[in-house]
């Protein structure tokens, strides 16, 4: 049986990948023994996860992993970044290649239930719009009657525009490429009159046209996106880490605790933020990890507002609002479960 | 020290008793059929764990599977297709639109090769220095230069350094070439009398296939030639246009009008299929040229200076003689390349070309998540066209096979 085992990892990826998904139970201690955690992110999109000329990676996708990096090992460098195109993530996770997926992932009923995983939250709120030249004069989506655009396979973009599309009773035709890097070069060329994706996705991929200022976003959002962390179903301790790390960054911002305040927050603060940052209570024991796990997480990645605005806000060059992604105190949407 | 044991002795010592010697399992030809149960079994209890094990750990984890997803709608838009299909069809229909776009570009791809690879691999040969340098320049540079560099190159470019669709190339305000593609005019038939053309050209065919055993009998028993292939030609132009004459021309040539964002009416050729087709044949073909100069060459030169002393032209030792001697030689090496080129079509995922890998083990293999049915339901198709290619091919080598060789 051992020795059957044994051939058949070998010769058979697919069913080396399944046998393999058994021992998945124990991801905590894995990631531990291992001192690192194997996230997955994009191939490359700016704000979200992008490597940098010293092959260092940063962006709100990659700062999850940080999050969970430094809950769990108390350190948030300490991350191996695997690349994933949109078709090759779910393989990725399932096979237990990565222990996140954290790629500007949309929370699907489908996907949620059917792949063998669970999402952990949601860290942005997203939509799929539109991307047309300036020079076509379009205002809106409407009126894109015939013409060609340009999608990344295997993403609920093509999914959403042909709903959209067939709803609005106007024809279209897609041109599905296999990374958002070959979609760009498809607008740029002029393959397609419009490029569609997530509305982030959009401000990310026109910084890099060689004519930004040439592309326009319409205003129109079409589809529902909430983009976020992605586990193996069947851990729900791992499921828990994830779930509370991010929620860590949203709870900090809440509350006012910062990067650079957190050691005078834990020193000196209200109830709630020792609760937080582990001076009081039992949420990092609860979860399986030190007292100090929210602790590292803001000390070393930030709170989310600090995140978002270093990789897609004002202190980027996506510049993209808050909207619905402020606090829900703030008229947003984002509220993390109370942390007691 | 020892003493020396007879040959005769060591015989005895190891010859069998009779007993032994008329055991079942001595004989060698039931021992060979033993082995081969054993194989089989331990093969067939081999892939029922890993299946059984595959199974089981899916549904432990949590993973859909089965073909059921197949029935389901697929709600994603595929760029070209050669059967109708909208978002609302389902991803057994995919499969079908991905499959038939896999053979399209195949079997363009394959008709292309085959001819670069003829005239290329022919040109070889030629006495005109330039004509043959051409020929090794051609096969030395496709050859050696990776297939997905290619396709990049001829996609991204070639093609899209075309000029935009309202800036269009176009020849005679009829076809049109931009980074949209090629749009060419459609013949539509009107009532029944383009279906009696249509007629007159099937007929013109199947006349074609009677004019040649009938030359080729003729010849065998009067020695006399019949022009058959400048027959063959008026017979499929003239016969056809001498029916549309009759019946008044029943046909309207719908004009690509550009409208909006593209063209509206006409056929339109996407780029990816260009560029897919153009790299696959290219590419394909240097390795074609290849086989046909080894087939050529494999073709004793006593065959040649034999014809020639007979008085044959050149261009007819080439064609009646050489070639077919060599098509011996070619065929086997043409099943290889042709298998080769389907498998590489499987590459238009660097393209947007929708074939089947594209559509199918890309899209639809993500929005379902069933990976293990998508992948073996594309293995068993590619699997089943290079068994037909292979069929075929070795039943062409039959024909060309010398006889009671």
């Amino acid at each position: 049986m051992k020795m059957i085992k044994k051939i058949s990892l070998v010769t058979i990826g697919m069913a080396g990948a399944a046998l393999s998904m058994t021992a998945n139970a124990g991801t905590l201690d894995d990631v531990k023994a291992r001192g690192a955690l194997s996230c997955g992110v994009s191939t490359g999109l700016a704000g979200f996860s992008q490597k940098d000329e010293k092959g260092a990676w940063s962006g709100l996708d990659v700062d999850v992993c940080r999050a969970v990096a430094a809950a769990v090992l108390g350190d948030a460098s300490k991350v191996q970044y695997k690349p994933l195109t949109a078709k090759e993530r779910f393989t990725a996770l399932q096979s237990g290649e990565i222990d996140v997926l954290s790629r500007n992932t949309t929370w699907t009923h489908t996907r949620d239930t059917s792949l063998g995983l669970n999402f952990a939250g949601v860290v942005y709120y997203d939509g799929t719009g539109f991307m047309v030249s300036k020079k076509l004069g379009v205002k809106s989506a409407t009126e894109l009657d015939g013409a060609n655009a340009c999608i990344q396979a295997g993403t609920s973009t093509e999914l959403a525009i042909s709903d959209y599309f067939r709803e609005k009773k106007i024809s279209y035709k897609a041109v599905t490429f296999d990374t958002s890097d070959q979609t760009r070069a498809g607008f740029e060329s002029g393959r397609c009159d419009f490029l569609t994706s997530d509305q982030s996705q959009l401000y990310a991929l026109r910084i890099g046209l060689a004519d930004p200022a040439g592309a326009v976003v319409l205003p129109e959002v079409i589809s529902k996106e909430p983009l976020g962390p992605v586990v193996r179903q069947g851990d729900d301790q791992w499921f828990n880490i994830v779930k509370w790390s991010v929620n860590a960054m949203i709870e900090g911002e809440e509350q006012g605790v910062t990067a650079a305040n957190v050691d005078d927050k834990l020193a000196n603060g209200k109830p709630g933020n020792k609760r937080l940052l582990g001076g009081e209570g039992e949420l990092g024991k609860n979860l399986g990890l030190n007292p100090d796990w929210a602790f590292q997480v803001i000390k070393q990645v930030g709170n989310y507002s600090e995140s978002f605005e270093r990789n897609v806000g004002q202190g980027s060059p996506l510049k993209i609002s808050r909207g619905l992604n402020a606090l829900w105190k703030d008229g947003g949407i984002l509220y993390s479960p109370a942390m007691r | 020290m020892f003493k020396q044991k007879t040959t005769e002795q060591i015989k005895a010592a190891t010859r069998p008793t009779d007993t032994a010697a008329h055991a079942f399992y001595n004989n060698p030809k039931y021992r060979a059929l033993i082995y081969q149960i054993l194989l089989v079994t331990g093969l067939l209890y081999f892939f029922y764990t890993i299946i059984s094990n595959t199974l089981g750990n899916l549904e432990a984890a949590g993973i859909k599977s089965g073909f059921g997803f197949l029935s389901n709608a697929a709600g994603y838009d595929v760029l070209m297709s050669l059967i109708p299909f909208e978002s609302t069809n389902s991803y057994m229909r995919v499969f079908i639109v991905g499959f038939l776009n896999t053979i399209l570009v195949s079997a363009l791809g394959i008709f292309f090769a085959t001819i670069l690879g003829f005239i290329f691999g022919v040109m070889y040969f030629s006495k005109n220095w330039l004509i043959k340098k051409l020929s090794v320049i051609y096969v030395e540079t496709f050859r050696n230069i990776p297939l997905l560099l290619q396709i990049l190159f001829w996609y991204s470019a070639v093609l899209a350094s075309l000029p935009g669709v309202r800036d269009s190339l176009s020849l005679g305000e009829a076809v049109f070439l931009s980074i949209r593609g090629l749009v060419i005019p459609k013949l539509i038939g009107q009532g029944g009398g383009s279906t009696f053309v249509y007629i007159v050209l099937v007929l013109a065919i199947i006349g074609i296939f009677i004019l040649r055993s009938w030359a080729k009998k003729r010849q065998d028993a009067t020695g006399q030639q019949f022009p058959v292939f400048y027959t063959s030609i008026a017979m499929i132009l003239g016969l056809p246009f001498v029916a549309a004459l009759l019946t008044g021309f029943p046909f309207v040539i719908e004009y690509p009008v550009l409208k909006g964002f593209g063209f509206n009416g006409g056929i339109t050729v996407i780029p990816e299929l260009m560029a897919l087709t153009l790299s696959l044949s290219i590419y394909t073909g240097a390795f074609i040229a290849e086989a046909v100069r080894a087939g050529i060459q494999a073709v004793p030169h006593g065959q040649t200076e034999a014809a020639r002393s007979i008085g044959m032209k050149e261009k007819k030792i080439m064609s009646l003689i050489v070639v077919p001697q060599a098509m011996r030689v070619i065929v086997p090496l043409l099943n290889s390349e042709y298998q080769s080129l389907v498998k590489n079509s499987t590459l238009a995922a660097a393209i947007a070309y929708p074939d089947l890998f594209n559509v199918f083990v890309g899209t639809a293999l993500n929005q379902t998540g069933q990976a293990i049915e998508t992948i073996f339901m594309a293995i068993i198709v590619y699997f089943a066209v290079n068994m037909l290619i292979s069929f075929i091919m070795n039943r062409f080598n039959g024909n060309v096979e010398l006889v009671g060789r």
